[in-house]
């Protein structure tokens, strides 16, 4: 896993409140048995009307194409586990997301695999946005280690839970390899525990 | 100090304490399906790992089969390589699965009790976000995402961080004609959709222990509708008769035994929470939702909310809501044409949803113009239901009765809501195009609401409908 500490580069504003995951990613585009050309699915319905049409949205918008960090409002990535959602925004070449909140299995699904979402308070968000909406070709740097978001000559503290960041700087936000290393406890606790239909330990 | 059902259950679990401040907690019962798993075994492969204890994991496969015509290969070539996959990963990994000709397939969260995988005092943890619904038996059981469900492949364990604890009480009695359904509405109405965010909800007080498990169950499911990853009740009488002669259940002594562990589990009289919230009974109404969260709701014979009167941001939520929904600010819910009326899902499709509602349906019909469907949780549902004669209530009624699925809920297989059709669903999630069209629009209710609405054509009061009265719970 590559260390996260700088995340640069041009934002697309994704305004609206608790956008759900079902909006993020429809849920036909989960009918798939690998997370690849998710990304093509990222907010369809919201991109493409039932004739497959471009409607306006910030991501039809060619301004805005190549951005690499989403700004989004509050409450973000609620309703269903799916990975999918972050993974759709991953592939479709996001690295991280400005958020005002995250709901909280789409921010743990999310961090799993390096898609790096932090909170700020939501008027600085908010002219975040304002900014980029001007002027699509600002350049916005989110830093880890000092914890800014910084942009045209403005900036302002972000948020991340400390072991989140830590986990991201360190390059260790997919825990696998840690939860591996604990196979005698795993191994003794799964003698110690009753099974469904066998062991029954009680 | 006493402790919580929560606090003992995660003590009992945790391996230890990571670096990351969150916990590796061992998982007793994963539960996979065709849509959230396939990347996961994939990733297994990549690293060349095993599943670590398959006979901790089960699977079923729901949310893509057709509920009409279920001969392979399905119409869908989508859907038919989801279930291919599936079968060939249980297979290689030795995992049971409860397949299409197994007689036990149906809804992952109505098939776990129903088989007795689901027991007190487990955790449990599935690629889906519903999985909160086992909690009914006083589990700790919540979704999760699909590289997590590759961590509990591997290694039986995940990283989560320990939540708070709200007791919610729901004292007193319902009143005739309201439901789980709508207490759960009714507290996620009055808690907000994020009101649970970081919060387990342990369900309690007099209503609740009177309540049998599938009503339960139907309340914990939507414990993360109101934010809370983890909904549960303390395990009773009720939980073991449940439970008692189930496939999966302990059996001669370990029966007894197993009950003495499960009822010290409940939490303790004393047992201290970070919150605390009393909701009286009687005070629940038949409750539905007007707007595209299951947030945005109002009794049944209440109004649509005039944005007028909220301030912003919430009135630009409303407004957004209503436009989209096609009501007027202010109107009477009372009287909103349907077009769709689906029983389903893993909320409300087991059989005393069903043996409830054709109760009262005998001797009805669904008005001209509304399509109406029934989609048993699982085939166990269905055989049970078919052979008490349920079945037939519905289809006398004009009701389409369908093989089990997730089906309509979420419309990953062919029942979806076409162009901006309104259906009145006893599913769980009314968010924007959630049904299958991304115009469609979604009333959650009961059951029985949504009898009501099919036989009247609009929304109505089922206590209306069908003349309910006398005291059920
Ligand atoms: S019935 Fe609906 S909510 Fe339940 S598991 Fe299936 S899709 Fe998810």
């Amino acid at each position: 896993m590559p260390k996260i500490q700088r995340i640069s580069g041009r934002g697309v504003p994704i305004p609206g409140h608790d956008i759900d995951t079902d909006r993020i990613i429809p849920a036909r585009f989960l009918k798939t048995i690998t997370f690849e050309g998710l990304g093509e699915g990222l907010f369809y319905d919201e991109r493409f009307d039932a004739e497959g049409n471009p409607k306006p949205h910030p991501l039809n918008d060619p301004r805005f194409r190549g951005a690499r960090i989403m700004v989004v409002g509050p409450g973000f990535g609620s309703g269903s586990s799916r990975e999918h959602a972050p993974q759709a925004i991953k592939r479709a070449g996001f690295d991280a997301i400005i958020g005002v909140s995250f709901a909280e299995i789409f921010f743990g699904n999310a961090t799993q695999i390096g898609l790096v979402c932090v909170r700020a308070e939501s008027d600085q968000v908010a002219r975040l946005m304002e900014a980029i909406e001007r002027t699509p070709e600002t350049l916005i740097e989110i830093d880890l280690a000092q914890m800014t978001v910084g942009y045209a000559g403005e900036g302002f503290p972000i948020q991340l839970p400390p072991a989140v960041r830590e986990a991201f700087l360190r390059g260790k936000y997919d825990p696998l390899e840690v939860l591996l290393e604990a196979e005698a406890a795993i191994e003794a606790m799964d003698k110690a525990r009753p099974k469904p239909g066998g062991q029954n330990v009680y | 100090m006493g402790k919580t059902l929560y606090e003992k259950v995660w003590e009992a679990h945790t391996v230890r304490e990571l670096p990351d401040g969150r916990t590796q907690l061992f998982i007793d019962l994963h539960l996979i399906h065709e849509v959230t798993s396939p990347q996961a075994f994939a990733m297994l492969k990549e690293r060349g790992l095993k599943v670590r204890f398959p006979d901790r994991t089960f699977a079923t496969v729901d949310h893509i089969v057709p509920t009409e015509d279920q001969r392979e290969p399905f119409g869908d070539p989508l859907a038919q390589t989801m279930l291919s996959a599936l079968r060939e990963n249980v297979r290689e990994h030795g995992i049971t699965f409860f397949d299409l000709g197994s007689g036990r397939q149906g809804i992952v969260h109505v098939v776990g009790p129903e088989q007795g995988l689901t027991q007190p005092g487990f955790t449990i943890a599935c690629g889906d976000s519903h999985t909160s619904t086992h909690g009914a038996f006083g589990a700790i059981a919540f979704g999760i995402g699909t590289t997590q469900v590759r961590d509990v492949l591997a290694t039986q364990t995940v990283a989560v961080n320990k939540l708070k604890v709200r007791r919610i009480n729901v004292h007193g009695r319902l009143q005739p004609g309201v439901y789980a359904k709508d207490v759960i509405l009714h507290i996620i109405r009055r808690l907000g959709v994020k009101g649970g965010l970081g919060y387990a909800y342990e369900y309690g007080g007099e209503v609740i222990e009177r309540m049998d498990m599938e009503s339960r169950m139907t309340i914990a499911n939507m414990s993360i509708e109101g934010g809370a990853r983890v909904g549960y009740m303390n395990p009773d009488e009720t939980t073991f008769e449940y439970l008692k002669g189930r496939p999966f259940a302990p059996r001669g002594e370990d029966w007894a035994r197993a009950v003495t562990t499960w009822r010290s589990l409940a939490s303790d009289p004393d047992a201290s929470y970070d919150d605390v919230v009393d909701i009286q009974g009687e005070e629940i109404p038949p409750t539905v939702t007007w707007g595209v969260h299951p947030g945005q709701s109002a009794p049944i014979d209440g109004a649509v909310p005039d944005p007028i009167e909220f301030p912003e941001p919430e009135r630009a939520a409303i407004e957004d809501a209503l436009r989209y929904m096609k009501l007027k600010p202010g109107q009477p819910i009372k009287g909103v044409k349907v077009d769709v009326a689906f029983i389903g899902s893993c909320t409300n499709a087991r059989l005393s949803d069903l043996r409830e509602v054709a109760k009262y349906l005998k001797g009805h019909k669904v008005a001209p113009g509304v399509r109406a469907l029934v989609v048993p949780g699982s085939q166990q549902v269905a055989k049970a239901a078919e052979e008490e004669g349920i079945a037939e209530v519905f289809i006398e009624a004009g009701f389409e009765w369908r093989s089990a699925g997730c089906s309509m809920c979420l419309a990953m297989n062919p029942d979806r809501l076409e162009g901006d059709e309104l259906a009145i669903s006893s599913s769980n999630r009314n968010y924007k195009g959630r049904q299958g069209s991304p115009q469609g629009r979604t009333v959650l209710a009961s059951p029985i609401m949504v009898a009501a609405a099919a036989v009247a054509g609009e929304i109505a009061d089922a206590r209306e409908v069908f003349g309910i009265g006398g005291q059920h719970a």
